[in-house]
């Protein structure tokens, strides 16, 4: 990479996050403007939901097992591991399984988007796309997004079911705990405030991953070289600004919700 | 994204000169990056005529195609396109005019997820209201044209680059558009391939009498293109008889520094005393 000087490296941020700002305005704007690409939402769908599901079930999984087990330690030691069904399920719920999902689906679709659409620059086909009186914001951004973020949501509630699963067998085979015990302090574990906070965190990492993959690929330049950059910037934006807004996010909805 | 304004508070009417001229270019500018690319250049396609753009790589030439069809907008000027002005419209009235305009890309630009046919039919399947059997025809039609009907449900990448490049035509000239604008559709391609390409453009221009630009690096396919005519019965290419021209004019323009340093027919390119021009077509 050249040096540049500092003004000129904010006159350029300051032009990305413009121009990304816009990209994703657009992308909601045209779910409301004539023509909608169902039929390339359903591709897209299918890519994004059936193609991760896969590895959402294992890091869910896994991710709930391991947790059980680091938990168990301290639990024990204060002789209340009883508590580990709770333990698991709001850390899974409200935290883990949201992010660990979106970040994996980032690694996995973001680059995606961003190395297909940015091949499809440096060939010039959205220009053709254009030329063909298709407008590519339409036809292949906002597609990309609606499907992103509706499949995260169902991607995350696996995740966490899967987590819980996962602390259970923990539990269970390792702890030599009741099953039914583990379930039921699980389930009663889980407050309307943890669910929600659960939920609303995968529509925005959704988001965040299909607009910041689309972003670098629609913007990439200088041939595959230039795909080839396109593609590792959006993995590291989009996980990056998954774990920024996940802060925030809880942050905003702790204050809402009134927490302590 | 090089998304154009979408305020645009008028359309600019047209200007009179552009009466009887399909492509008008005035005094266009652009520049990339601070480096100027085209430097006020001014030209103009006649109805019916066939102009062929030549200058080194990076001169400007497929930037010039890009800025006809409003894909990209200059940083001064006016170029109007069937008497509108393009560097004036928002996207979704530049789609209007990009109806009436067929281009083909310089490495084709075919949309490699989708077959042939979705490709050829990209224009009619995205305009929606066009029954499937008819959509079925012009596909066939448009291959026929360039005789590639046989490869309908192949994929781009499965096509070698003189098919590819005759795919690209076929999506063109789908919806018999008035203008056609050919981005080096020889480059990268072997002697005979080139020749048959040539061929389909200057059957494409004796049948259907469109008017065109043509980027190329090659002289001689322009001179081709001047001094040959499509014979429909023959289905094939012949040279004119000496003495007449072709029904569609041919002329040349060349770009050199950003400027057009030339702009005539094949007689007056001969003719000119131009050191850099008589290297060129040396
Ligand atoms: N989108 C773009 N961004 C930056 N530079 C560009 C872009 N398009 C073209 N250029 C530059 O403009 C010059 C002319 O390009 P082009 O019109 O493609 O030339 P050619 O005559 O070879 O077709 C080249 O130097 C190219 O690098
Ligand atoms: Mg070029």
């Amino acid at each position: 990479m050249e040096l540049i000087s500092p003004t000129e490296f904010a006159k350029e941020t300051v032009q990305t996050v413009e121009d990304y700002s816009l990209l994703a305005g657009q992308s909601i704007a045209n779910l409301f403007r004539h023509p909608r690409y169902f039929a390339d939402m359903l591709q897209q769908a299918d890519l994004i939901g059936v193609g991760s599901l896969p590895i959402v079930v294992l890091t869910g999984f896994f991710t709930g097992a391991v947790l059980a087990l680091n938990s168990s330690t301290t639990l024990q030691r204060f002789g209340s591991l009883s508590l580990l069904g709770q333990l698991v399920s709001v850390g899974m719920v409200r935290e883990l399984g949201p992010v660990l999902t979106g970040l994996m689906v980032a690694g996995r679709n973001s680059s995606g988007m961003a190395s297909e659409l940015g091949s499809m620059v440096v060939t010039e086909q959205i220009d053709a796309m254009r030329a063909l009186g298709t407008d590519p914001a339409k036809k292949l951004i906002t597609p990309r997004v609606v499907s992103t973020v509706f499949m995260l949501f169902f991607l995350t509630i696996i995740s966490d079911l899967l987590g819980l699963f996962g602390g259970g067998a923990v539990a269970r085979a390792l702890l030599g705990m009741d099953w039914h015990q583990y379930w039921s302090t699980a389930w009663q574990a889980l407050t309307f405030q943890d669910v929600f906070m659960g939920l609303v965190k995968p529509l925005l990492f959704g988001f965040i991953i299909s607009t910041v993959g689309c972003y670098y690929g629609i913007s990439a330049r200088g041939g595959t070289q230039g795909v080839g950059r396109a593609t590792t910037q959006a993995v590291v934006a989009s996980s990056v600004f998954i774990l920024l807004v996940d802060f925030f996010a809880t942050k905003f909805l702790m204050a809402i919700f009134g927490y302590h | 994204m090089a998304a154009p304004p979408s305020a645009i508070l008028e359309r600019v009417p047209s200007e009179p000169q552009a009466a009887g001229k399909v492509i008008v270019f005035e005094n266009v500018s652009i520049a990339f990056e601070d480096k100027p690319v085209l430097n006020g250049i001014s030209f103009c396609l006649p109805k019916g005529e066939s102009k062929a753009i030549f200058g080194v790589a990076g001169s400007g030439k497929s930037t010039i195609l890009k800025l006809a069809l409003g894909l990209l907008k200059p940083d001064s000027g006016h170029i109007y396109v069937l008497g509108e002005d393009v560097t004036q419209m928002s996207e979704d009235a530049l789609f209007e005019i990009r109806r009436k305009v067929g281009i083909v890309f310089q490495e084709s630009a075919l949309f490699d997820s989708l077959t042939v046919r979705e490709n050829v039919a990209f224009r009619l399947l995205e305009e929606g209201d066009i029954s499937d059997d008819e959509i079925e025809k012009r596909v066939r039609e448009a291959l026929s044209f360039v005789e590639l009907e046989n490869t309908v449900d192949k994929f781009p990448a499965e096509l070698s680059g003189g098919m590819r490049r005759r795919v690209a035509i076929a999506r063109a000239i789908i919806t018999q558009p008035e203008v056609l604008l050919y981005d080096s559709p020889t480059g990268g391609l072997d002697p005979v391939t080139s020749t048959t390409i040539v061929q389909l453009i200057v059957k494409q221009r004796d049948v259907y009498k469109t008017s065109s630009l043509l980027v190329t690096h090659r002289l001689q396919d322009a001179f081709i293109m001047a001094t040959h005519y499509f014979d429909r019965k023959a289905n094939e290419m012949r040279p004119l008889p000496p003495g007449t021209r072709s029904e569609v004019p041919m002329a040349f323009l060349i770009l050199r520094d950003g400027k057009v340093i030339f702009d005539g027919d094949a007689h007056e390119l001969a003719q000119s005393k131009d050191e850099y021009i008589r290297e060129y077509i040396s």
